[in-house]
This record gives C-alpha cells, structure tokens and sequence, in this order.
C-alpha cells in the first residue's frame, strides 16, 4: 500500500511538470531569456539592426546619458517622465472615481435600464485602440465634434482648438490668465533642473496630451467599473441592514461601510490604472507621434522611437529597463501608503 | 383642535413639493445617466456615418451624424489596400492564440490547483510575477528573441509568444481550486490517470471558465498593436487590422481620408462587438473573476 501511494505521488509529480512544460517553456523563451539579453544589450551600443555579436560594450554609458549627462537624450527622457507623470497624475484619480461612481449607480437595485447602462459603459473598453485612436483623432480636429460641444455648452464661448497639435501646458495656459509668464515671470523660472527648465516641468500636461489622456480615461473606466461592481456585489446585504437598522443614511453608509470594504479592490484598481498609465503606447503612436514639440513624448513611446526609429536599440533597452523600475517602486510606495491606511 | 386643522394643509403641502422634488431629481439623475452612456456610444455612432460620406462633405461638416450623400467610397478604398488580408490575418493569430491558451494555460493552471508536487508555489510566484511585468518593458527583449531566431515576419513569431498567457493560467487555477474533488476520486476509482482526468472530467466543465478565456485571449489578439508592430518589419501580408490602420494614419499634418480611415476602424472594431453582444454575460463574469481575485 504504502509503495503505492508512493508510486501515486511519483506520477502526480511527473503529471504535473508535463501539464507545465508548454506554459514554462514559451515563459522562459519569450519572458525571462529577454529580459536578461535587454539587460546585456542596455550595455552596448547595439543599433538593432546589425548583427548583435558586432555590439560593443560601454558599461553604463546609456544609463549616464539618460539619466546624468547633459544633453538631448537626458532631456528627452525627462521630458517624457514628466509627461507620462502628469498624464498619471490626471488619469488615475479620475478614472478610478468615475468607474466607482458608475459601479455604485448602476448596482441600484431600483435602476431602470440596468443592462444598456452597463453596456454602454463598458462599450469602449472592448474596442481595438488603434481604431479608437482614430476615431478621437477626427473628433479633436478643429472643426470636430469635441469643439463644437464644447462651444454650445458654453453658448460659444468656447473658442476651437485643433487638439492634437496644441503644445501650451494647461498650468502654463491658467498662470498665463493670472498674469504670469516666463518672460516677466521670476528668474528661476529660467534654472535648469536635469536638462528642463523650472519652467518647463510646471507646465502641466499640453492640451494634446490632455486629449490622450481623456481618451484614455474614456477607454478605461468600463472595465475598472465592473471590477468595482463585483467587489460590490460580493458585500453581503446584511451588512447594509444592519447600517439601516442603526439609522445610518446613504452617503455614511458609503463612506463607513462601502468604501472600507472596497479597499482591496480600491489598490487593484489603482495598481491597474499605474501600471495602464506608465505605459501608455498605442494612442500615441497612432494620434501624435510624440509631438506637437515632444508634450506627448512618453518613456514608453521614447522606448520604441529610440529603439526602433532612432536605431539606438542598447538605449532603448535602458529606458525601458528603467521605466520597468520606476514602476515597480510606484507600485511599492502605493502599495505601503494603501496598506498603512487598511491597518487604521 | 383648531391647531391640527391648521397643521394639515401646511403638512400635505411639504409633502407634495417632496414628490415634486424626487420626481425632478430622478429625472436630473436619469438624464445625465443616459447623456453619459450617449458619451461612450455617440463617437461611435459618428465613426459609423462618416465612414459613408464623401470625402468633400466630411472636410465641410465633420459633426453631422446623418450622411448627404451615402458612398461606399471609404470601404472601396480600405479593399483596395488588402483589408481581407489583414482581416484574414487578425482572424487567424487571434484564433491560433486563443486554441494555444484554452490548451496550455488550462493546464499550467490545472497543475498548479490540483497537483501537489515540489515547487508548487515556487512555479506559481513565478508565474504571477510575471504579471507584474509591464508589456512595454517586453518591447526591445521580445524584439531580439524573434531576431535571435528568425521570427521577425513570421505567423510563428506573431503567434508562438503568445500562446499562454500567465492572466490566463492564473483565472483557470482559480477556478479548478472551486471544482469539488469528488469528481476526479470517482474518476481515478475507475483507473484515469491524470491525462484522461484532465481531458475527459476536468475540462468539459470547466466551460465557464474557458469561455471568459477564450473572449479574453480572442480580444487581447484581435486588438493587439504592439506586438505585430515589432513582429513585422517588411512584409506586408502578414498585417494586422490594427497594424495597417495605424501606418495608414501615415505621418502628422497629411491630409486624412478619413472616410476609409473610419471604414477600417469600424472593420476592427465590428466583429469584436458582434463577439461582445452574443457573449456579454461572460466577459463580465470574467473580468469580476480575474479582477477581484487579483
């Protein structure tokens, strides 16, 4: 008996690392083996198109020229840093507070129209970015749709702006009506901190990139909403029965009793929406090539343009090496600031 | 007396303008739900009708819903650029893919459920780390791996690295853990070994699980820019739907067709909303799975 529960144990062993095998290899090949030959090719000077054996090794030189010598690639990269972060910054409150705000409507019990609401709102999350892209592209032209809301909501007011090829940073746009600009502004406006002016790193997300970001938003909020929904569905009514009993109105019942119980899903969602975030390719690529004057130049799409377009492949790996801790520690000090919070 | 006769109308009053004033907040709160689901449906709408219109009548009025004249001029233009192929194209990737993971990330995800054996949780930390790496950081690597083996401009090369996935093997791993185990003893009484446990007990029910699977890999594929973008370098009968729309966008400050530009956005985006409208009970139930187990 027992030699037989011992041969058991042995097929199940054998059964197991073959029901693996396919999922380990293609991980291993397509996963883990490139990420130690990005790390190595982040250290030569390889151009992506010559045969890699001719790269040569500079140590540390891209991650100097990123990161610590002055010139153009040092203030591309932290240009795109600070447009991906503003880009962040703007996205991930909005888009985590609408999809709960929706989640929160749409899981009325009383609700009409349940199902085309929902549907409705998640619409946009299923669809190609590409075609998006396009579509929002058309929307943003001068004479688009997006203008022409915007100018019959504001009884025409609202003077038309071709979108895409707009530069001006919104804080720069806002400080402009208060009167302040660079050239009457205070001298350090003009002092440069890693290859930007103080100027330039205040300037807010340009209205180009405001654009992505509301397109990104658009895209996003369907599927974050019906995470939302099932956390929501998972609270068992007794709970909400006996914040009735005790007298407690809707929006108390929310803040005390909903929204603490949600803070599991609250960090899913919002590691999703950094993770989303920093790495924003597809819309740019396809709406604006990085431009008008770099203002949506991202380290993802610096990832690829000096990878692919600039044949700076070894650099390129830097950056997207760099950008994959950037990421890791974001998450990190979210998740300590979320977790600090649970233990109140 | 006379203080309760007096109290009543006043009373009756307040509650009348209470209604009134549910009835005006129920209308404000319903009209701005559905101006909000117009907001998410209404470009769509628009890219649809433009896609019929005339060049000319677009560059006049962009923001009129209902075409002038109706053309088929922008799909007539997407045909001539070989849409079929790239239709074609997505189709076949997308259902390759999607076979690759119903098969190998069920696996990987049935082992790791149900199989006790050394290394279990070394096997699946490793796995799910593997979702915390972001897919841009795979831009450069994955390029040089196609390169080292001569994947560039190929199917093999659009398709073989994404065959499993570890979202995938990690949905299908939760679900075998909720499947009883009465199952699989009945089945190794009559002699199964794990295989045919697998194959003839195991799967067959794990239907609403591989279809969440199957939609989240067939949509994943199906949309997918970044890794085709990589993958192709020269040859052109191997592009995507999204892929060709994008280099047809070509360069900023060109003049847009934008008819044919809308007709192939509303190529790419139809079948998967064809797919959406059958299958809607499973892409929710899916994502509710994969995201609040996450």
């Amino acid at each position: 008996m027992a030699a037989g529960i011992r041969e058991q144990e042995r097929q199940d062993r054998i059964a197991a690392w073959l029901f693996l095998s396919p999922a380990l290899i293609i991980f291993a090949i397509f996963l883990v083996i490139p990420i130690l030959f990005a790390l190595y090719f982040s250290f030569t000077d390889w151009n992506g198109i010559s045969p890699p054996a001719e790269a040569s090794w500079i140590g540390l030189d891209n991650y100097q020229a990123i990161l610590l010598q002055d010139g153009i690639r040092r203030a591309d990269f932290f240009k795109a840093l600070k447009n991906t972060t503003y880009f962040a910054l703007g996205v991930v409150p909005v888009q985590t507070a609408l999809a709960l705000f929706l989640a929160v409507v749409v899981n009325q019990r009383l609700l009409r129209f349940k199902s085309f609401f929902r549907t409705s709102y998640y619409f946009p999350s299923i669809t190609s970015s590409v075609a998006i892209s396009l579509i929002f592209l058309f929307l943003y032209q001068k004479s688009g749709l997006i203008n022409s809301i915007l100018s019959g909501a504001t009884l025409g007011l609202w003077e038309p702006i071709a979108w895409m090829e707009d530069s001006r940073g919104l804080i720069h746009i806002i400080l402009g009506w208060l009167g302040v600009t660079l050239r009457d502004g205070p001298a350090f406006f003009r002092t440069e901190l890693l290859g930007l002016t103080i100027w330039d790193w205040i300037s807010g997300p340009s209205v180009a990139l405001s654009g992505i970001m509301i397109l990104n938003t658009w895209t996003t909020i369907g599927t974050m909403m019906i995470i939302f929904l099932a956390a929501l569905q998972d609270i068992p009514t007794s709970v909400y029965e006996a914040a009735q009993i005790d007298g407690a109105t809707t929006w108390p019942t929310f803040r005390k009793i909903t929204l603490p119980l949600l803070r599991p899903t609250m960090f899913f969602i919002i590691t999703l929406g950094l993770i989303g975030t920093y790495q924003v390719f597809d819309q740019v690529y396809v709406m604006s090539s990085g431009g008008p004057a770099k203002t949506t130049l991202t380290v993802a799409y610096m990832v690829y343009r000096n990878g692919f377009r600039n044949s700076e492949m070894g650099l390129g790996a830097a950056i997207a090496l760099s950008l994959f801790i950037i990421i890791f520690i974001l998450t990190m000090i979210q998740r300590r600031i979320t977790g600090s919070e649970a233990t109140d | 007396m006379t203080t309760i006769s007096e109290v009543k109308p006043a009373a009756s009053a307040n509650t009348s303008a209470q209604s009134l004033m549910a009835t005006l907040r129920m209308v404000l709160s319903y009209g701005l739900l559905f101006l909000l689901a117009l907001s998410f449906i209404y470009p769509f709408m628009l890219a649809v009708t433009t896609s019929f219109k005339t060049l000319p009548e677009i560059a006049a009025n962009p923001v009129a819903l209902i075409p002038e004249t109706f053309t088929l001029e922008g799909y007539t233009r997407m045909q001539g650029l070989n849409v079929g192929r790239w239709m074609f194209n997505s189709a076949f990737i997308a259902i390759a893919v999607t076979t690759g993971n119903v098969l190998f990330s069920s696996m990987a995800g049935y082992a790791l459920a149900r199989i006790d054996f050394p290394g279990r949780t070394a096997v699946f930390l490793s796995i799910l780390g593997t979702m915390m790496i972001p897919g841009i950081v795979m831009l450069i690597p994955m390029f040089i791996i196609l390169r080292q083996l001569g994947l560039i401009d190929t199917y093999g090369g659009l398709i073989l690295p994404k065959v499993v996935s570890a979202f995938g093997v990690f949905l299908m791993k939760q679900f075998f853990e909720s499947v009883p185990r009465d199952l699989e003893e009945a089945a190794a009484i009559d002699g199964a070994s794990r295989f045919q446990m697998f194959f003839r007990v195991i799967l067959p029910i794990a239907r609403p699980a591989l279809v969440a699977l199957i939609i989240f890999s067939f949509q994943g594929s199906w949309n997918d820019f970044m890794h085709p973008l990589i993958v192709i370098s020269v040859n052109q009968d191997l592009y995507t739907l999204p892929l060709g729309l994008a280099l047809l966008r070509g360069g900023i400050g060109q003049n847009l067709q934008w008819n044919a530009l809308m007709a192939g956005s509303m190529i790419t985006t139809l079948p998967m909303a064809i797919i959406f409208f059958i299958f809607q009970r499973y892409f929710v139930e899916g994502i509710a799975y994969g995201g609040l187990k996450g």
